[in-house]
């Protein structure tokens, strides 16, 4: 944080949050402001640490997996498939083919449920009330998809290390297909009340820009990155799952503003139905468990897998020393890196924009302080 | 001059408001009235636990295997046994659950090898007290008890 201003009367020191409702959680960030203006911020986090990673270090492989659910509790679906192709990674297992596809048509459910989540508050924060209902009734179509897939709507717990525990219930490619039916014009809805609304673009553009480079200088990923114009998402670049076979774009921008985001997120929905469409079409026939042991016990070694979780490139990183135990986990979590930028975005702004640009990085605070 | 015009007849928000007006139909509600009308849970769920017992003969399925115990990331099941010297196999004598340490992650039931622990679709675990949480095998095969309220 910068001194420099320090000794001018105007200067106050702020704190927003842990408990202010914009803040998504338990964040706390320091504010020094100039009248309105920004003129620095510091985060304080960890009110919800938990101690995610060390507790890996007490538990067998497999009974961790439900842990990793609650760290991004909103695309829990998403922490589970990193943590399961990281541990298959270390075992030298692959899912079937059939586990794959149900993996895919899952964690993109699980993504247009977390944009859902993210729209919601985000427009809440802007002022807009009403999209969080909306976004709330068509997330509600897709936790109910995983509740009776897996019987749990938010801490999933849906995947196995080695593939699926279950098996599709029945009526699940009928209800899937439905809702790919169902979504575009709720998204076109969406828009209605949103893309071209005066107050939304107003409150939006030229707000918490982050360009190409400073993005690449943080580390920060996801849409965030895309929305300053970098072509980048995992699931092109290093296919994992089976997302090779399937045909979508990468929505990008230019501007890297805060309006920019919201672009991108939008159609990484459309996206993401059309992701979901083609896997149920082509889901193969076929067993949805790969050779795992009963206890698994991977060989001595590491392994680091990242994929595409909806904040960002989420990363597993897992050391066994060849017991039942891991040796060690570290996440590398997307909120947590993208929440580094926050400073940058807000300097030189207005107060109200800290409250937008927080909405926009898409954080969870679950996962930031594990 | 057209944008001139828009500002003056608002429409922007007529076009907003369209949308709202649009889901007003009956239809579309989506609220549930919760006590008065019960949510369907799915088939799957998984909520309060429950130890089947053999609807014939009302003994147990539970061979006190252990292996719901083992499973548990968070420990919180302890089966006790003892030596049947009859049949020479293992009775279960007590088996605790404590409901809230549970995250309901369903290993213990997957884990079971003669179906006994499911955990089934009941979603209702509030209770009073901290030890009312806590579910021995009376409570886990019939069901919770109404726990009284001590002020
Ligand atoms: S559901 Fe999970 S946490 Fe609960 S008792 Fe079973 S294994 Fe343990
Ligand atoms: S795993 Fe099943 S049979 Fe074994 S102790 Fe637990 S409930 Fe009983």
């Amino acid at each position: 944080m910068p001194d420099s201003t320090f000794l001018d009367s105007t200067e106050l020191v702020l704190n927003m949050g842990p408990q202010h409702p914009s803040t998504h959680g338990v964040l706390r960030v320091i504010l020094k402001l100039d009248g309105e203006k920004v003129m620095g911020t510091s985060c304080v986090i960890g009110y919800l640490h938990r101690g995610v990673e060390k507790i890996a270090e007490n538990r067998t492989w497999a009974q961790f997996n439900p842990y990793v659910d609650r760290m991004d509790y909103v695309a829990a679906v998403s922490n589970g498939l990193g943590y399961c192709l990281a541990v298959e990674k270390l075992l030298g297992v692959e899912a079937p083919p059939r586990a794959q596809a149900v993996r895919v048509i899952l964690t993109e459910l699980n993504r247009i449920a977390s944009h859902l989540v993210w729209l919601g508050t985000h427009a809440l924060d802007i002022g807009a009330i009403t999209p969080v209902f909306y976004c709330f009734r068509e997330r509600e179509e897709a936790l109910n998809i995983f509740e009776k897939y897996c019987g749990a709507r938010l801490t999933t717990h849906a995947f196995r290390i080695g593939g699926l525990l279950y098996e599709t219930y029945d009526g699940f490619e009928r209800e899937v297909k439905a809702f790919c039916k169902m979504f575009p014009p709720k998204v076109d809805e969406y828009e209605e009340l949103l893309t071209n609304n005066r107050i939304w673009a107003g409150r939006l553009k030229n707000v918490g820009v982050l360009t190409a480079d400073e993005c690449k200088e943080y580390g920060v990923t996801g849409p965030v990155l895309r929305a300053a114009g970098v072509k980048w998402d995992l699931r092109k670049a290093q296919p994992y799952s089976g997302y090779e076979k399937y045909d979508f774009e990468i929505p990008t921008r230019e501007n890297g503003d805060t309006y920019d985001r919201y672009i991108v997120r939008m159609r990484e929905m459309r996206q993401a139905v059309r992701i979901i469409e083609q896997a149920v079409e082509g889901m193969p026939e076929g067993p949805i468990m790969g050779k795992v042991p009963k206890v698994i016990k991977p060989p001595v070694g590491e392994a680091y897998v990242s994929i595409e979780a909806p904040k960002g490139e989420l990363g597993y990183y897992v050391v066994s020393d060849g017991s039942v135990q891991p040796y060690r986990v570290r996440v590398r979590p997307p909120s947590f890196v993208n929440l580094q930028a926050l400073d940058r975005m807000v300097r030189g702004g207005l107060v109200a924009d800290v409250v937008a640009v927080i909405g926009t990085l898409d954080i969870v605070l679950g996962e930031v302080d594990r | 001059m057209v944008k001139l015009l828009r500002k003056i007849f608002l429409v922007d928000l007529f076009t907003g408001l369209m949308v709202t007006f649009r889901n007003q139909r009956p239809k579309y509600i989506y609220t549930e009235q919760y006590p008065g009308e019960r949510p369907k849970v799915a088939e799957r769920y998984r909520g309060a636990p429950r130890l089947n017992i053999n609807p014939e003969n009302g003994e147990t399925l539970c061979i006190s295997c252990n292996l719901c115990a083992l499973a548990c990331p968070e420990g919180l099941i302890v089966v006790t046994s003892e030596r049947n010297e009859q049949t020479k196999r293992k009775d279960l004598t007590t088996f605790t659950y404590d409901t809230s340490r549970c995250m309901f992650c369903g290993l213990c039931e997957d884990a079971c090898p003669v179906d006994a622990l499911e955990l089934t679709q009941d979603f209702e675990l509030a209770t009073y007290t901290r030890e009312g949480q806590i579910w021995d095998r009376q409570m886990l095969e019939e069901g919770p008890r109404p726990t009284p309220y001590k002020c």
